[in-house]
């Protein structure tokens, strides 16, 4: 598995590909933890489009990031479109804490306006 | 009920063997000829077991996990077992969010999962023997509901 990053203005985009797993939960977590420890960072958006798997594994990961980001004041958002994924954010109660969207333009405007 | 096609696999309980499992239990469910969907409940479903067994069975030490596939008509059987630890409460470790790991970032829902993704998930242990979860899935049978997209 691979993640890119991007800025745009404070808002960090985590893109995420391959298959997040167990076996890939700890280089995601601690490269993802670098990333939001900069000071560039206010918002996150964990963008989820190219992983091709995801199972609960990668829920510890995406809600331990989102603690911290909360702690540091900021709001994260997921995109995603794989439909498994999706059920397995929702049945595990993310989409309560992050909201999410299909499209990174729409996850954009959503943490600017709120 | 005699399975038409059968096959065993023992691996390490290495982290890196998890795609290998669930790419396996796949490659050989294909045989029936399922969705893509109902293949992807499958991996979804044997990752999720066999990353139990890694963390939970054998505390991330050295041992052996077992995963049995048997084929039916238009349904699958597939087993996976440890011989670690064990689990003493079953009923509480199926409890969705429920971890004995949160320290570790475990989000408790790997049965809720694996629950949701196949149509039964049975699973026998013992305290200190160790532990097996047998999932079931039968391939388009039931006439899905529509998802809307």
């Amino acid at each position: 598995m691979e993640i890119r990053f991007a800025n745009r203005g404070s808002t960090l985009i985590a893109s995420l590909t391959g298959e997040l797993d167990h076996h890939f939960s700890e280089y995601a977590r601690n490269k993802l933890e670098r990333e939001l420890f900069k000071a560039t960072t206010r918002n996150v958006i964990f963008d989820l489009t190219g992983l091709s798997f995801m199972d609960s594994s990668g829920i510890g990961v995406l809600v331990g990031r989102y603690a911290n980001i909360q702690k540091l004041g900021g709001k994260a958002a997921i995109i995603c479109r794989n439909e498994k994924i999706k059920r397995i954010l929702e049945i595990s109660g993310v989409l309560k804490l992050m909201p999410l969207y299909e499209e990174l333009d729409h996850a954009i405007k959503a943490l600017l306006i709120a | 009920m005699q399975p038409i096609n059968e096959m065993k696999l023992e691996f390490l309980s290495k982290s890196s063997n998890e795609a290998f499992a669930r790419v396996a239990a796949a490659a050989f469910a294909s045989q029936l000829d399922p969705t893509i969907e109902e293949l992807a409940d499958i991996k979804t479903a044997v990752s999720e077991a066999v990353t139990n067994a890694i963390i939970h069975g054998y505390e991330n030490k050295p041992g052996i996990i077992k995963m049995i596939c048997r084929l039916y008509e238009r349904s699958i059987e597939i087993e996976i077992s440890d011989e670690g630890k064990g689990i003493e409460d079953i009923e509480q470790a199926m409890q969705p969010l429920y971890t004995s790991k949160p320290d570790m970032e475990r989000s408790g829902m790997g049965f809720t999962v694996m629950e949701s993704f196949m149509d039964k998930v049975e699973v026998r242990s013992k305290p200190g023997e160790g532990t097996t979860v047998t999932l079931y899935k039968a391939f388009g049978a039931l006439d899905k509901p529509m998802t809307g997209n």
